[in-house]
């Protein structure tokens, strides 16, 4: 049953399974195990990054391309969701609409990208993508009577998703049954149902095949696969999981705008999490996302108060602060690149 | 034996071969005819033209490393952008110690404080390209995926080492009195400081030029584009001319960071990274390693983006992206081709 539900790909170290059963078992029970707003948001986040970043390792790890549009994909499906909620009102037909129009406008795209810039070089790829995704931004940010600007768009969800609506008055271990607590279950079900096709695509032969064509494209197109539909197909599959991953963000903070979905800042993040959780494998997306949002959250105030100790000394505070936790980030990041290509993942598999 | 021998015929490339050859040079030239039929006022349009030239010689200055470094290397460095901002931030700081020189109304010494800007810029940053090379690009070689990694990683490193040496506000740079305003010509004005860069721009094109095709080194540079392999095999240290390459190609990163600094009027951190989305444009229009392909894309992208800034402000951007993909659909690898699809 389980081998069935992971696709035969099993994590294949017992520290790793541990920790996957404990993630899991945390964001299975969030709600429970840490009352209060952050933690729950926290949480949530973690589930869609985990859809996010494991979305963007079938194009990096498995497919050996370089994108730096994820976040374009991440967006559009933000902002079909949006603006279908906006303009339709608050019902589910409306998320459905938006989650439609969004990743077919994403499939679209990724296609179009694809098809134009894959044929030539990784290289290539990732330079048009840059730009791409940066035209991008830059138009969503001016086309402000559609998209809202810089401002963004806030918009009403559902009644039965909203913390005003109560399923029961019935409180199980002290928590509400309310209708925030059931966007969370939407949220995490639906991170757990892509997540698990997803695993299912990578251990299928099309994903044997898109990993013969990131090992050796020459050899795959000499066996008689045409390199360029795989990786095509690749991108506009990892896009339009990009983009469910973004309809679920604008679900469940009930604002988009680019700072949260669009912004080369959100692209970083992606792209640590994929290298320190490892590349080429699901399991370092739930890792990588899990850790680094953690970090994210509570590493900074650890920071704050040691920016607080080293108070008086001469650029150390500076360098512990806060916001300079990019800093210590990238270079963790170009470490682990030279020294742990597999990430905590691989480390953790070939230990064992 | 029959007396009509057979005589050799020269085929000589036919008119559109010709033309074909020749197009990528027209490109700019009718770019700015067809802004003036869009525009329409010949003095909107000098002025315009003028600060298209500038922009895209100062982003020709920041993405002629990079195609030369890509060219010989087969490197591509997403951290070329670092570079452009700690250019900028030197020069600043450069510029401000020279607070003396720079209020001065004497064009001499303003010029001279610009000068010494970009020099200390230039070997700022050219000295960080060595490190960068040795630290982290080099043990990376051959390897396209990681290369992009990790000189990602690298921009961010340097981005936020900038934030920690320079604090994290954007900052307020001030061009020297003599550099700012503007000389009127008939009814067009054009600023100073623009025609300072297009000189700039102009001369620097020219001197890679001369160095590329008629110096040693320039045809050592040119072989290792070819092939690497052989060159090494012939004696000489490909390892040594890559880093040379790769400290020339930050040092115009810093050179271009200063100026376009001086041009904007405000410094961030993120400067290099933003102004890299177009460099990346430029590279890939004129075709990787080319230093021509380069030159005709910064001005193609110069020209498009301020004849757009003027006729529809929201395009400006798409429109260069619009540029490259209709660059790419006409010829695939960019203009001028030099490093073979791998």
């Amino acid at each position: 049953m389980i081998n069935t539900l992971l696709s035969g790909d099993r994590p294949n170290s017992r520290p790793l399974a541990l920790l996957l059963i404990a993630i899991g078992l945390c964001l299975a029970f969030a709600p429970f195990l840490f009352p209060g707003t952050k933690p729950l948001d926290t949480a949530a986040r973690i589930c869609i990054f985990i859809v996010l970043v494991a979305s963007y390792d079938l194009l990096l790890g498995y497919t050996g391309i370089v994108s730096f549009a994820h976040t374009m994909f991440f967006g559009i499906g933000a902002y079909g969701v949006a603006l279908a909620l906006g303009s339709l009102g608050a019902s589910f037909l409306a998320i459905l609409v938006g989650v439609l129009a969004g990743t077919a406008l994403s499939c679209a795209l990724a296609l179009a990208i694809g098809l134009f810039s894959l044929r030539v070089k990784a290289i290539f790829f990732a330079m048009v993508t840059l730009a791409v995704a940066s035209a991008f931004a830059v138009l969503v940010s001016q086309l402000s009577f559609l998209t809202g600007g810089e401002d963004g768009l806030t918009y009403r969800i559902p009644r039965e998703l909203t913390p005003a609506f109560r399923l029961t008055d019935l409180r199980i271990f002290d928590v509400r049954i309310d209708g925030r607590l059931l966007a969370y279950y939407l949220v995490f079900f639906s991170a757990l149902a892509l997540f698990l096709v997803m695993l299912r695509i990578v251990n299928s032969p099309f994903g044997t095949t898109l990993k013969a064509v990131r090992d050796n494209a020459f050899r795959a197109e000499a066996i008689g696969y045409r390199v360029v539909r795989y990786r095509t197909t690749a991108t506009v599959l990892s896009a339009a999981m990009a983009s469910l991953a973004g309809a679920l963000l604008a679900i469940w903070i009930r604002y988009t705008g680019p700072a949260t979905t669009l912004s080369m800042e959100i692209m970083i993040d992606i792209l640590l999490m994929v290298v320190i959780g490892g590349m080429g494998t699901m399991y370092g997306a739930v890792i990588g996302a899990s850790l680094f949002i953690l970090a994210q959250t509570y590493l900074q105030s650890l920071m704050a108060s040691a920016e607080a100790a080293t108070r008086g000394l001469p650029l150390l505070p500076d360098l512990v602060a806060p916001e300079r936790w990019l800093l210590w980030l990238g270079t963790l990041f170009v470490l682990s690149v030279y020294f742990f290509p597999d990430g905590i993942v691989g480390r953790l598999r070939n230990r064992g | 034996m029959s007396e009509t021998a057979i005589r050799p015929r020269l085929v000589g490339p036919t008119a559109t071969e010709r033309l074909g050859k020749a197009a990528p040079l027209l490109l700019a030239p009718v770019l700015a005819l067809i802004g003036l039929a869009a525009i329409g006022n010949p003095s909107v349009w000098l002025t315009l033209t003028v600060a298209g030239l500038a922009m895209g010689l100062m982003i020709f200055i920041m993405a002629s490393g990079l195609t030369v470094v890509f060219g010989l290397m087969d490197v591509i460095n997403f951290g070329h952008g670092a570079f452009v901002s700690v250019g900028a931030f030197v020069g600043f700081t450069v510029l401000a110690w020279l607070s003396g020189w720079t209020q001065n109304p004497a064009v001499v010494l303003n010029l001279a404080a610009v000068f010494l800007a970009i020099l200390a810029s230039m070997a700022v940053t050219g000295a960080l390209g060595l490190a960068f090379e040795r630290v982290i690009v080099k043990p990376v070689y051959g390897h396209h995926l990681k290369q992009i990694l990790v000189t990602m990683g690298g921009l961010i490193v340097a981005q936020q080492l900038i934030h920690v040496i320079w604090g994290p506000d954007a900052i307020h740079v001030a061009r020297p009195p003599s550099l700012q305003g503007s000389f009127i010509v008939g009814e067009a004005a054009i600023e100073k400081y623009r025609m300072l860069a297009v000189a700039i721009g102009l001369v620097l094109f020219l001197a890679m030029r001369h160095v590329l095709r008629a110096t040693k080194l320039g045809l050592l540079v040119r072989a290792g584009v070819e092939n690497g392999e052989m060159v090494e095999a012939l004696g000489y240290r490909i390892n040594r001319l890559f880093l040379l390459v790769f400290m020339a190609g930050s040092a115009l990163a810093g050179l271009g960071g200063i100026m376009w600094g001086l041009y904007q009027e405000t410094i961030t951190a993120h400067m290099g990274s933003e102004i890299m989305v177009l460099v990346f444009v430029v590279v890939i229009i004129g075709g990787l390693g080319s230093i021509e392909g380069c030159f005709i894309g910064a001005l193609l992208v110069g020209l498009l983006a301020n004849y757009m800034a003027f006729l529809a402000p929201k395009a400006a951007l798409v429109s260069t992206i619009a540029l490259m993909v209709a660059i790419l659909m006409w010829r695939p690898q960019g203009l001028y081709p030099v490093v073979k699809a791998k």
